[in-house]
């Protein structure tokens, strides 16, 4: 039976995951990638199966855990934003060497413009960095029907499939058909080869061969896939390669009647033949896809070739920020239509920590206490607190990635500048702070950490933090000298006390840990409206 | 039929339930739909749009070309202009008149409500906070909105009504009637404004 329902890119994935026999979802919340999770926590087939859907700690941890049930004959998933698949890339490139057992998808939401992120990168490139397969789904329809396809591509390839997605699918609903009924899940089952999922390098030796030839010949099931094909058009001056969402602004861009032969490409590596294909009959080749020119490089090679290729590298599409139908019609000389400026006097509105919001407190005590020192520096970290850049606190010196700001702070005071504060999340900090807070303890470093926690992750919308109500004896048990570990309560009446403990633990001539405390403001008023 | 409609306003106003409710109507009256959203950072405050995009023809971009929305509904003035580069020629703008003035450089009130005026009967500035409190349900200027915008576009109200009652109905009674007087003042206005 099928259904037709409104999804976003995100929900239909999961939905399709769960469909196809799922055991277990594994993820840390990041965006655009965060509501694949949250789709499984609240699904009734997922509850009552007990399919695993709790959050794990970090990228790595979530992949590492998703791989184990892999190799028990199980379908997982593991999903995050594309950054999270920079921490996950021990595991996840790894796992080609182990290869996959029971179906095992890896998801990478990419945020091309760089919505709720700092960088561009395009998790494309990882899939041919590990030698793994990838997925990228044009509409909400393709996220919904790769899930059972890529469980089987990985099962058939023995190998982990990357999926990639980006925001505006990630983030953007449509209606999608789906199957009323949802597949059993796989009994546990062994891996056959069993000597390749114990990487030593005699192991890896005999296997990496293996995996190159494997790999190799993915470019024909690719060639073969449903999800890439060759559209014939009457005008050969140009040979469209549209990957992923960027096809669809180019069927936009012409009304739905492109008059040029389009490659439609959703599976990578990519397909060779049917690139030979387009080329051969085409005078130019022209490449829209969505992030980095990761097609339009593997087209161009070292040399000169032999045909035109327009893209993002050649200038006539932009190269940094996401694709609309307008960037497309531009690219082939389309005028788009004029609407109105933006009047002058419409100003920008950036983003603001909440009224009622702890981190508030925390900056204007820590503002404060720095005020006395002639160069203070604060190292910050990702969250909500980040916004502590902007106006009116301007309190942050640095934002690089999750948990650099106990790292940074300790090299920084390694160099010699005092003081040097670390500011940090809850969640940040068990993601990826706990084991530079181990590097700063051991040296005693004189570094003040101030751990802002909110109960939650906040910046995602509120999922659960792991490691609330166990701050202080993660630091304790590191072994954090427990008269400069405090916690205190980030209230506005106790900003005073909060601005005289930063002082005096900024004074004190090694680590500090200052944990301060109090529940976000948005799931605490969800938390009341639940009451 | 294609109804390619811009949703404005501040992270938190509610723009999300406008496009949620719309959502489930166009699927009712056997619709495509596209609906484009923001998640994440931007939500703390800042502007927020979503691209909402509803047609008997299948849907290709989630997003809308520049110069082709049949409609701008914000729940804020200012950022109603924020997407003029995206009203097509024809297009016409729903807007609540109340500024929500969260940054200290916000332009003055008069001179924002001016820039509506070359639009004619084409814009449409309505206090929807007021009518929202008038019935009963302060929080419901949303939907005093989506009202506003209903004879425009081109799905049966009683359907959006269905779907209002469908997005309502976990939270109690009480809310869906305070919701379905928001709609109904909300329509008023447009039906007195032609």
């Amino acid at each position: 039976m099928k259904q037709r329902i409104l999804l976003l890119g995100d929900e239909a994935f999961a939905l399709g995951a769960i469909n196809a026999g799922l055991s277990g979802a594994y993820a840390y919340p990041g965006t655009p990638s965060t509501e694949i999770l949250e789709f499984v926590q609240q699904n009734p087939v997922a509850k009552e199966r007990n399919i695993h859907s709790h959050w794990s700690s970090n990228e790595k941890t979530a992949v590492e855990e998703a791989l184990g049930m892999s190799f028990c004959g199980k379908r997982a998933i593991a999903a995050m934003k594309h950054v999270g698949l920079n921490v996950a890339a021990d595991p996840f490139v790894n796992s080609a060497m182990t290869g996959a057992n029971g179906g095992l998808i890896v998801v990478a939401a990419d945020d091309p413009s760089m919505h709720s992120s700092q960088n561009e990168q395009d998790s494309r490139f990882y899939g041919a960095f590990a030698m793994l397969p990838v997925l990228e789904p044009a509409d909400q329809q393709e996220a919904y029907d790769m899930a059972a396809y890529g469980f089987e591509l990985s099962e058939k390839s023995g190998l982990p499939v990357l999926l990639r997605l980006v925001t505006r699918l990630s983030h953007s609903r449509a209606v999608v058909e789906i199957d009323t009924e949802a597949r059993p899940e796989c009994e546990i089952h062994y891996p056959q080869k069993k000597k390749q999922w114990v990487l030593m390098p005699v192991n890896s030796k005999r296997r990496y061969p293996e995996l190159i030839e494997t790999y190799g010949n993915l470019a024909e099931v690719s060639a073969e896939s449903p999800f890439n094909r060759l559209i014939d058009g009457p005008d050969k001056s140009i040979g469209i390669i549209a990957s992923g969402i960027a096809y669809n602004y180019v069927m936009e861009a012409f009304g739905g009647k492109c008059p040029y032969p389009v490659l439609k490409i959703a599976q990578y590596p990519l397909p060779d033949r049917l690139i030979a294909a387009l080329a051969a009959e085409c005078s130019s080749i022209m490449v829209v896809e969505e992030g980095q020119p990761v097609i339009e490089q593997h087209l161009r090679g070292l040399h000169t070739p032999a045909k035109a290729i327009i893209g993002k590298l050649s200038g006539n599409l932009p190269r940094t920020g996401e694709l609309n139908v307008d960037s497309v019609r531009a690219a082939f000389g389309i005028e788009s239509q004029a609407g109105d400026s933006v009047p002058e006097l419409v100003v920008p509105r950036p983003p603001a920590l909440c009224q009622g919001c702890g981190h508030r407190d925390v900056y204007h005590a820590l503002n404060n206490a720095l005020s006395n020192y002639p160069s203070p520096k604060v190292f910050g970290d990702i969250g909500c607190y980040t916004l502590g850049y902007l106006a009116p606190f301007s309190a942050i010196d640095t934002v690089v990635d999750m948990g650099a700001s106990i790292t940074m702070a300790k090299g920084a005071a390694d160099a010699g500048q005092h003081p040097s504060v670390a500011i940090i999340g809850d969640s940040t900090f068990t993601h990826s702070g706990m084991t530079g807070l181990l590097d700063a303890i051991n040296e005693d470093s004189p570094i003040t950490v101030i751990i802002s926690d909110n109960l939650t992750t906040g910046m995602t919308g509120g999922q659960d933090s792991q490691g609330t109500g166990k701050l202080r004896e993660i630091c304790l048990g590191l072994g954090a000298d427990p008269d400069h570990v405090h916690t205190i309560d980030s209230l506005p009446k106790n900003v005073g006390q909060m601005e005289e403990l930063f002082r005096r633990e900024i004074d004190h001539k090694g680590l500090s840990v200052i944990i301060s405390v109090r529940e976000c403001i948005q799931t605490a008023r969800r938390h009341v409206k639940t009451k | 039929m294609k109804k390619d409609i811009i949703l404005a306003g501040v992270g938190g106003q509610g723009i999300l339930t406008i496009a949620n409710v719309l959502g489930i109507a166009a699927l009712d009256q056997g619709l495509y739909l596209k609906q484009a959203e923001v998640h994440g950072m931007s939500q703390r405050g800042g502007d927020v749009q979503s691209n909402l995009r509803i047609s008997s023809e299948p849907i290709h971009s989630d997003l809308i070309a520049k110069g082709s929305a049949d409609m701008i509904i914000s729940m804020e003035p200012m950022e109603a202009l924020r997407y003029l580069p995206f009203l097509s020629p024809d297009g016409r703008i729903i807007s609540n008149s109340v500024p929500f003035v969260n940054i200290d450089n916000y332009p003055a009130e008069e001179a924002v409500a001016a820039r509506f005026e070359k639009f004619g009967a084409r814009a449409l500035l309505i206090n929807a906070d007021e009518i929202a409190r008038t019935c009963g349900s302060p929080r419901s200027a949303n939907i005093v909105l989506l009202g506003a915008a209903s004879p425009y576009l081109e799905i049966d109200t009683e359907i959006i009504k269905q779907a209002l009652i469908a997005h309502f109905a976990p939270k109690g009674d009480k809310i869906v009637d305070a919701n379905l007087e928001a709609y109904r003042a909300g329509a008023n206005c447009s039906l007195l404004a032609d």
